[in-house]
């Protein structure tokens, strides 16, 4: 790893981190506020690819557990990952892995419908794989009531990944960072 | 240091740093093999009296808490409908001690020590391939520019309210991004301009000069 790939990744983990500064957006139509700072998790996977992506969001969660109030709404410390929600914070990293991993994958013909493709199966599909089970496990719950009340939180995400794919894609065009 | 710590000098923050995760973590295991509402409760109050040693103050504990607290009212409203009332409690009770305890932990340590801790660890790492210098490096530069980018954050969210855009997740998204690249990019371009080596072993830190002269070149 040369020292570009790690100013790049300890830079991606402060920029998820300082993403805690925007506030939850409320959009019509979709139940919960959407909060912004997730994004960090695609964009960090479709930009720096796999290793590195992943990486960096490892870098990010130890902050967080390390108790650097640098999730939204100022929170941080182990509770945070011990807590009912700690299995989506835990998921950013393999998240965001596979996001790189995918994206690596299309490269060569890296388009908006790629990038939202890896974007929803890392972005969404293995964060709520991951913190589902985790969150029905600590509040005791029925795992099949518990996907369905995650449900909510869908749209929300589903927007997300569209804007992270509409950014990289801005940010491929400019100033590419996976070579392959 | 940007973080949570609050200063003290009670028996609890005297605990060394691996000393108290190890306990958590420890705690943490033992939380879900123990079972009934009077055994949770009776932790509760010993957390409690942990507070009341440790000396912290009410507000900083109740801040880190209160986002926790929004998902335990629907987990104990989950309860009563779907099971019984009585493991809603329960539940409820056992995710209160154990965030109390890591709060505890969270606030009462240095970051510093926090990070030693990890450096510990990360040491044997290194067998697998896995330089710990560049994991130390990686750590110090992330926590050198989590306030930075705040403040850029800050910045971009400002000026683009008072355009209006402050809903836009695109306005708001993309200066931050460009300005990290452009960060990422100039400090890269100074780490070796200043000789940092990221295959040396030695921490750049630790060197007494920033790199060593062979000999006879002098």
């Amino acid at each position: 790893m040369t020292t570009r790939d790690m100013t790049f990744v300890a830079l991606f983990a402060a920029l998820t981190a300082a993403c805690a500064v925007f506030p939850p957006v409320q959009v019509p139509v979709v139940p919960a506020p959407i909060i912004v700072q997730n994004i960090g998790v695609m964009l960090a996977g479709s930009i720096l690819g796999a290793r590195r992506g992943g990486l960096s969001l490892a870098l990010f969660v130890v902050l967080v557990a390390v108790g650097m109030p640098i999730l939204t709404g100022w929170r941080g410390g182990i509770g945070v990952i011990l807590g009912p929600t700690g299995g989506f914070i835990l998921s950013w990293i393999p998240a965001a892995f596979v996001v790189g991993w995918m994206v690596e994958r299309f490269w060569k013909r890296l388009g908006f419908w790629t990038l939202l493709l890896s974007n929803v199966v890392g972005g969404i599909v293995v964060v709520y794989a991951i913190g589902i089970p985790w969150l029905a496990f600590v509040a005791n719950a029925d795992l099949g009531k518990t996907v369905v009340g995650s449900a909510v939180f869908i749209p929300g995400d589903v927007i997300k990944a569209i804007v992270a794919s509409f950014a990289a894609l801005i940010v491929k065009r400019s100033y590419p960072l996976i070579q392959r | 240091m940007f973080s949570l710590y609050v200063s003290g000098d009670s028996p609890i923050h005297r605990i060394p740093a691996g000393g108290k995760l190890l306990l958590l973590f420890a705690a943490s295991l033992a939380l879900f093999m123990v079972s009934g509402i009077a055994v949770h409760g009776a932790e509760l109050l010993g957390v409690v009296v942990l507070f009341r040693i440790a000396g912290l103050p009410w507000r900083d504990t109740l801040h880190q808490l209160r986002p926790a607290l929004v998902f335990l009212v629907p987990i104990f409203i989950f309860h009563v409908v779907f099971t019984d009332w009585a493991l809603g409690i329960e539940t409820v009770l056992r995710i209160l001690v154990l965030l109390l305890l890591a709060i505890l932990v969270t606030l009462t340590t240095k970051l510093s020590d926090m990070i030693d801790v990890l450096e510990r660890v990360a040491g044997p790492l290194r067998h697998v391939g896995i330089n710990p210098s560049k994991v130390a490096m990686m750590l110090s530069m992330a926590i050198r520019f989590v306030p930075l980018l705040m403040v850029e954050a800050r910045e971009i969210l400002e000026a683009q309210r008072a355009r209006g855009l402050d809903r836009n997740a695109i306005a708001l998204l993309i200066p931050l991004l460009i300005k990290t690249l452009k960060m990422a990019d100039d400090l890269s371009d100074a780490l070796e301009a200043r000789g940092y080596d990221a295959e040396a072993v030695v921490p750049i830190w630790k060197r007494w000069s920033v790199r060593q002269v062979p000999d006879g070149t002098r």
